[in-house]
């Protein structure tokens, strides 16, 4: 036993700066399946309230879809629970490499790769394939997942400035000598639900014979004409090296991620990639839901079809409302307040009114960028949406805010 | 000594800063306060060692060494004065 007061002051003291900063994070206790409407406890010991869930991950609101449950439920009976091994010891069944291959056929690439998450994922894959002698140039936005991956990779790395292309032109300019140039990009931002320019990026990719790499998690499934992901939306399907995504978000919503692209790339990452080497993979469970997921996907665009209206309708009520959001063809819709105290103040409004929004704002986004971020299911239907819109428009005009231009909402609030 | 700090100033408005930014001074933190995270301290210091042609050792090139332009001013200038 070492667990001295001093060093329990020191983790007290840590926590009450993190509360003193207002930054406190809380969970929310769902009593509920995640599905549009869902039975909320908060604060803990609330009384349970039903509220319309407007930012969860739930894209094609498959999380909870009755054909994916019961493929779960066969899984489980005819593969068991659990394998108690990694992959290549005697953890490998044969709906694993199944999933591999469905997935490698969906997003139209040479092999795959399962994780146990994208996190992973990305944790493992810049060190397995880079070193040295390498350069990673990546988005100044890229996920959490992407930046702890490239620190635990002894290649150099440098940034271009958020979807800039003549900038990061200059980045592969400046790192022309570098054996292996790896440009790094998420499709779709999860902040901001922008677009990277995968088209202009993979063009700047052969011009300077750069690798590149994108996290697709939160375009698996519903963007693009088939919903194959943001390389789809921009037509270069084939000419992405290494496409990175998770089964933890539309594609079924539980967990598990994987590398997927060119072969040689996915070998060297069964070979030495750490998160899967000493980790068990996805269980039998998750990945006969996640092979439902994919015949539900492969024999109807209907789910992404709906999803891509829900969004349409949304952005247009908030913009005809006179809410700012966040320019972009995607389901993530932020709706830009800027300051931080009004972000927690409306989400709080929000969930008073059966609308459950969060707020973000600093360090998750930049100073006086904070915001609501709203993100669409083809679970919700109109009705959801139309009394999500009739909330946020009562919030709206109880601060004042509709109509105003950023700089009238930051003068009245301040940043 | 005033051009050396405005051009540093300079490169790091260019570099890092995005257009509806706030204007930043000699002592801003850049990196503390997420101007510049350490990921692209690499720009910087390939700028500062081709433009003053000296040689910053990777010990030296701390994240508080490059916290603020007149910190930055202060690094370079003990290689230049060599």
């Amino acid at each position: 036993m070492s667990y001295s007061d001093k060093i329990k002051n020191l983790y007290q003291n840590q926590l009450a700066e993190i509360r003193n900063a207002g930054i406190f994070k809380e969970e929310r206790f769902i009593h509920s399946s995640q599905a549009a409407d869902i039975e909320v406890e908060f604060p803990s010991g609330a009384s349970i309230k039903n509220v319309i869930n407007m930012c969860s991950n739930n894209y094609l609101g498959l999380s909870s879809h009755p054909d994916v449950l019961k493929a779960a439920h066969e899984g489980l009976e005819k593969r068991g629970y659990g394998m108690s091994s990694v992959r290549f010891i005697c953890g490998t069944q044969d709906i694993h490499r199944e999933l591999e291959n469905r997935v490698t056929e969906f997003l139209g690439t040479e092999d795959t790769i399962l994780f146990p998450s994208c996190m992973d994922a990305n944790a493992g894959v810049f060190e397995a394939l880079l070193t040295s002698e390498d350069i990673m140039i990546s988005d100044r936005l890229v996920h959490a997942s992407i930046i702890d991956g490239m620190r635990l990779c002894s290649a150099q790395h440098d940034t271009f400035k958020h979807s800039n292309m003549e900038h990061l032109e200059e980045k592969l300019q400046l790192h022309a000598d570098k054996r292996i140039k790896l440009v790094i990009t998420d499709g779709v931002f999860s902040m901001d639900g922008d677009l990277a320019k995968l088209d202009e990026m993979v063009r700047l990719c052969e011009k300077y014979d750069a690798m590149i790499l994108v996290d697709d998690s939160h375009s698996s499934g519903f963007l693009g004409r088939t919903g194959r992901g943001t390389h789809e939306h921009f037509n270069v399907i084939g000419k992405i090296d290494i496409i990175t995504t998770t089964f933890g978000k539309a594609l079924g919503g539980a967990s598990g991620g994987c590398v997927s692209g060119r072969k040689e790339i996915v070998q060297i990452c069964r070979q030495k990639a750490r998160p899967y080497l000493f980790s068990n993979t996805i269980s039998p469970v998750i990945i006969s839901g996640v092979l439902k997921v994919f015949d539900i996907l492969s024999s109807s665009t209907e789910r992404r079809d709906k999803l891509e209206r829900n969004a349409n309708w949304w952005r247009k009520g908030l913009t005809e409302a006179g809410f700012i959001l966040k320019e972009g063809d995607s389901p993530i819709v932020p709706v830009m307040l800027f300051n931080a105290k009004l972000s927690q103040d409306f989400s709080k409004d929000l969930y008073n009114e059966g609308i459950y929004a969060i707020g973000f704002f600093f360090p998750v986004v930049p100073n006086g960028q904070a915001r609501i971020r709203t993100q669409i299911s083809a679970g919700h239907e109109i009705h959801h949406l139309e009394k999500a819109l009739s909330a946020f428009i009562k919030v709206g005009k109880k601060y004042e805010i509709l109509g105003l231009t950023k700089e009238k909402i930051i003068e009245k609030y301040g940043l | 000594m005033e051009d050396i700090k405005d051009l540093i100033l300079n490169y790091v408005i260019n570099e890092y800063l995005d257009d509806d930014d706030e204007k930043i001074t000699y002592d801003t933190p850049l990196i503390s306060s997420g101007y510049v995270d350490s990921f692209s301290m690499v720009s910087l210091l390939v700028f500062l060692e081709n433009k003053f042609k000296i040689k910053i050792p990777p010990s030296k090139a701390t994240p508080e060494a490059f916290d603020t332009v007149n910190n930055i001013v202060a690094l370079v200038n003990q290689y230049i004065n060599k």
